[in-house]
C-alpha cells in the first residue's frame, strides 16, 4: 500500500491540474494548472525508476547495493527543461494578452466566432 | 519512363487517365466554341434584350454597389441550416478551457468505446 | 566509399542537424545583411531537400534506413543498449518530403512577405527550428524522442503564430495553441511512461515487438487512448479542432503553410501508433479503431465545411477548408484500418483496404500542396490590399492576374475537380469507402461539393466583381511570392496529370510501410 502512494499523488496532481485548466478563468491560474500536470507526469517518471533502498545510479562512485533506474531520470530532466521553456513562453504570451485587453479573465477576451 | 507517365491510373474499381480526359475536354471545348461562333440569330444589339435585369429595379449608377458581399452569398443555405451553424458557432468559444474540456470528454469517450471503464 | 554513400549513411542525422545548425547560425549571418541571410536559409533548406531526396531514393528501393545515436553494444550495467534510433521507412520519408516542400515554399515566400517586419532573425531562427522539429518527429524511431521533437515543434510554431504581437487575436490564438499542445504533449509523455514502465523500452520497434496479444492488458489500452486523444487533438481532428482555425487564420501566411505540415506530422504520429506500435494486436476487437477514425473523419469534414460556409475572414475560411481536408485522410486510412483489423474479411476486401489507405495517404501530400497554395494566395491578397475580410474585397483579379490563376488552381485542386491532384486521391477514397458503406462515400462527396461552393464564393467575392476605388492601384504580388506559389501550383498540376506515377513511387512504399509493420518491427531482432 505504502508503495502506491506516489502513484496516487500522480493521479491526484494530474486531475487537479486538469480541473484547474478547465474551470479557472484566470490565465495565470491556467498556466499554473498546466504546470501542475507537468509536475505530476515528472513525478510519475521518477517513481517508475525508484527501487527500494536504492542508491544514485553513478556507476563509478557507487557504495554498492541496488541502484535506481537511470533512464527515467534522464527523461525527467529533459521533460523539466522543456517545461521551463513552455512555462516561459506561456507567461510571456499572458503578458501580451494583458497588454491588449487589460484583463486576465478569459471570458473577457475577444476570441471565438463573431 | 515516358510510357510510365502515360499509364492509366487504376483505382481498384475504376480507371482515371487525366491525359485522355484532357484530350476529350479539348475536343468538347472546340465543338462548343464552333457552335458558339455560329451566333444567335435572334440577338439584337441595343434593344431591351441586352439590358441588365434586376427584378425590374433600375440599375445602380455606382457599379461598386452591384457587388454581392461575401456574407450575403449563399444566404438561403445559411438561413435554412441555421440550427446546425448556430450550434457549431456556440462550440467555438475561443477559450482554452473549453478546448481542454473537449479533450477530456474525448478521452472519456475513447475509454468507453475501448472498454477501459 | 564515395561521398554520396557516406552522405546517404549519415542522412537521417544530417536532415535534422542541418536546419538545427542553420537556426542557430541565422542571427549571426543576419548581421551580414538581408539578402545574405535569406540566401543562406534557402541554401540550408536546399541542402536538406537534397539529403531528403537522397534518402528517399534509398528508402523507396525497399530498405528501412536506420541511424544509431549512442551505443551499438550492451553496456556493462545491463544487457540493454542505451541509444536513440532513427528508423526511416516509406511513411517517414513521405512525410519528410512534404515537410521539405512546404518549408522551402514558405522561406521563398517570406523573402518579400516579411520584408517590412522587424525581428526577422528571430523569425527565421524559429522557422528553421520548427522544420527541425517536424523532421525529427517523422524520422525518429524512439517514442521519447518523438515527444521531444513534438515539443520543439509546438514551442517554435506557437512563438511564430504570435509573431504579429500587435494583433490581440494572434496572441490569443497562440496562447490557446500553447495550452492544448502542452497538455497534449504531457499526456503523450504520460502514456510513454506507462509503456516504459510495463515493457522497459522506448524504441517503437522494440515496444511493438513486446506488445503482443498475450501481454495486452489495461495499461496498453490506457496508453493507446491517451496517445490517440492527444495526437488527434494536435492533428486537429474534430471535436478537438477549435484551436486550428484560430491558429491557422491568425498566423502570418508563410507560417500557416508550415503549420499544415506540423499538424500532419501529428497525424503521422496517429498512424504510426495505430499501425506500427500496436501492429501486433491490431486484430484484437477492442483495439479496432477503424470505425472510430472513420466517424471522427466524417465529423471533421462536416464541421469544416459548415463553418467555412459562414466565414468572412479569408484565411480563417481556408483554415476550415483545411480542417475538412483532414477528415478525408482520416476517412481513407480509417477505412483501411477497419478492414485490415477484421480477420474475418476475405482477401478481396483486403485489396480495397489498400486502395483506401492509398487514397488517404496520397491525400496527405495533396492537401499539403492545395491548402498551402491557398494560404499563400490569401497572404498575397493581404499583402497587396492590407485587407483580410472578404466583405471588403472585390475585383482584385483586374490587378493581380497571376495570383488569380494560382487561386483558381488551388480552388480546383482542393475541391477535387479533374485534372488537379485532389481528384485522384478523392476518387480513390470514394471508390474504396463505398465498399465499406455507401453512406460514407455520399457524405464525403457532399462535403467535397460544399467545399467547391465555398471556394467559388471566395473567388467571386474577392477576385471577381466590379472595380472598387480603394483597390484601384494595388499591384501584383512580388516575384518571390509568385515563385513560391508557382512551385506549389506546378506540383499540383504535375501530380494531377500523372497520378499513377506518384502513387507508384511515393504513396505505395508509404502504404506498404504501415500495412506491413513486421518489417519495421523485425529490423531490430534481425540486424545489429
Amino acid at each position: 500500500m505504502i508503495a502506491n502512494i506516489p502513484f496516487l499523488a500522480v493521479m491526484a496532481m494530474i486531475i487537479i491540474g486538469l480541473a484547474t485548466v478547465v474551470f479557472k478563468r484566470n490565465l495565470i491560474k491556467m498556466v499554473i494548472g498546466v504546470s501542475i500536470i507537468e509536475s505530476g507526469v515528472n513525478l510519475f517518471l521518477i517513481t517508475l525508476g525508484y527501487r527500494e533502498h536504492s542508491v544514485a545510479p553513478i556507476y563509478t562512485a557507487s557504495p554498492g547495493g541496488i541502484m535506481s533506474y537511470p533512464v527515467p531520470q534522464a527523461l525527467t530532466l529533459t521533460s523539466i527543461v522543456i517545461g521551463v521553456a513552455v512555462l516561459a513562453l506561456m507567461l510571456s504570451l499572458v503578458i501580451y494578452i494583458y497588454r491588449h485587453y487589460k484583463t486576465l479573465d478569459i471570458r473577457k477576451l475577444g476570441g471565438g466566432e463573431e | 519512363m515516358f510510357e510510365q507517365l502515360l499509364k492509366t491510373f487504376d483505382t481498384g474499381n475504376g480507371y482515371w487517365n487525366p491525359l485522355v480526359w484532357g484530350f476529350a475536354f479539348l475536343i468538347i471545348f472546340l465543338i462548343i466554341y464552333i457552335l458558339r461562333g455560329r451566333g444567335n440569330p435572334s440577338y439584337k444589339r441595343g434593344t431591351e434584350q441586352t439590358k441588365v435585369f434586376l427584378s425590374g429595379n433600375p440599375e445602380y449608377e455606382n457599379k461598386e454597389l452591384l457587388h454581392v458581399k461575401a456574407s450575403n452569398l449563399y444566404w438561403g443555405w445559411v438561413e435554412s441550416t441555421k440550427w446546425v451553424i448556430n450550434t457549431l458557432k456556440k462550440m467555438h468559444t475561443g477559450r482554452a478551457n473549453d478546448y481542454i474540456l473537449w479533450f477530456t470528454f474525448m478521452i472519456a469517450i475513447f475509454m468507453l468505446l475501448l472498454g477501459v471503464i | 566509399m564515395n561521398i554520396l554513400d557516406i552522405l546517404l549513411q549519415q542522412s537521417p542525422a544530417l536532415i535534422v542537424a542541418t536546419p538545427l545548425l542553420g537556426a542557430f547560425l541565422t542571427p549571426l549571418i543576419g548581421k551580414l545583411g538581408y539578402n545574405v541571410r535569406n540566401i543562406f536559409i534557402i541554401i540550408i533548406l536546399a541542402v536538406t531537400a537534397f539529403l531528403v531526396f537522397l534518402l528517399a531514393s534509398d528508402v523507396f528501393s525497399g530498405n528501412i534506413h536506420t541511424y544509431v545515436f549512442g551505443g551499438t553494444t550492451s553496456t556493462v550495467l545491463s544487457n540493454t543498449v542505451i541509444r536513440i534510433l532513427f528508423e526511416v521507412d516509406g511513411l517517414s520519408i513521405f512525410m519528410a518530403i512534404i515537410t521539405v516542400i512546404l518549408s522551402l515554399a514558405a522561406v521563398i515566400y517570406s523573402w518579400a512577405f516579411m520584408r517590412e517586419e522587424t525581428g526577422q532573425d528571430k523569425y527565421y531562427t524559429l522557422l528553421l527550428l520548427m522544420t527541425t522539429g517536424m523532421f525529427g518527429m517523422v524520422l525518429t524511431g524512439d517514442l521519447f524522442n518523438f515527444f521531444v521533437f513534438l515539443e520543439i515543434t509546438s514551442i517554435a510554431s506557437c512563438a511564430l503564430i504570435a509573431f504579429w504581437t500587435h494583433k490581440a487575436k494572434a496572441v490569443e490564438a497562440a496562447f490557446n495553441y500553447m495550452v492544448i499542445s502542452t497538455i497534449g504533449a504531457l499526456f503523450v509523455l504520460l502514456s510513454i511512461a506507462f509503456l516504459y514502465g510495463k515493457y522497459d523500452a522506448l524504441n517503437i520497434a522494440k515496444l511493438a515487438s513486446r506488445i503482443t496479444p498475450v501481454s495486452f492488458s489495461f495499461i496498453d489500452k490506457l496508453s493507446l487512448i491517451l496517445l490517440l486523444a492527444a495526437l488527434t487533438m494536435k492533428a486537429g481532428i474534430a471535436p478537438m479542432h477549435m484551436w486550428l482555425p484560430d491558429a491557422y487564420g491568425r498566423a502570418p501566411a508563410s507560417i500557416s503553410i508550415i503549420l499544415v505540415g506540423a499538424t500532419q506530422a501529428s497525424l503521422y504520429g496517429v498512424f504510426r501508433i495505430c499501425f506500427t506500435l500496436y501492429g501486433n494486436v491490431i486484430q484484437i476487437p477492442e483495439v479496432s479503431l477503424g470505425w472510430i477514425m472513420v466517424i471522427l473523419g466524417l465529423i471533421t469534414m462536416l464541421i469544416g465545411v459548415f463553418m467555412a460556409m459562414i466565414q468572412i475572414d479569408f484565411k480563417k475560411l481556408i483554415a476550415y477548408g483545411a480542417l475538412a481536408e483532414l477528415g478525408y485522410m482520416f476517412l481513407g486510412v480509417g477505412t483501411g484500418l477497419t478492414i485490415l483489423s477484421n480477420p474475418q474479411l476475405s482477401l478481396a476486401s483486403n485489396s480495397f483496404a489498400l486502395q483506401a489507405m492509398k487514397g488517404g495517404i496520397f491525400h496527405i501530400i495533396n492537401d499539403a500542396l492545395d491548402v498551402g497554395l491557398l494560404f499563400l494566395v490569401a497572404g498575397a491578397v493581404y499583402y497587396a490590399t492590407k485587407e483580410s475580410s472578404l466583405n471588403n474585397l472585390g475585383g482584385i483579379a483586374r490587378n493581380m492576374k497571376y495570383t488569380t490563376v494560382f487561386f483558381l488552381i488551388g480552388l480546383l485542386a482542393v475541391s477535387g475537380i479533374p485534372p488537379m491532384n485532389g481528384f485522384a486521391s478523392k476518387l480513390l477514397i470514394y471508390e474504396s469507402v463505398y465498399q465499406l458503406n455507401p453512406i460514407l462515400a455520399i457524405i464525403a462527396i457532399l462535403a467535397s461539393i460544399m467545399l467547391l461552393a465555398i471556394m467559388v464564393k471566395v473567388f467571386y467575392s474577392a477576385f471577381l466583381g466590379p472595380k472598387i476605388d480603394r483597390f484601384q492601384d494595388i499591384r501584383e504580388a512580388p516575384k518571390s511570392m509568385l515563385i513560391a506559389m508557382g512551385i506549389l501550383a506546378s506540383l499540383i498540376i504535375f501530380f494531377g496529370l500523372f497520378p499513377d506515377l506518384i502513387v507508384n513511387t511515393l504513396v505505395e512504399p508509404a502504404v506498404k510501410a504501415i500495412t506491413h509493420p513486421t518489417s519495421y518491427i523485425l529490423w531490430l531482432t534481425g540486424g545489429v
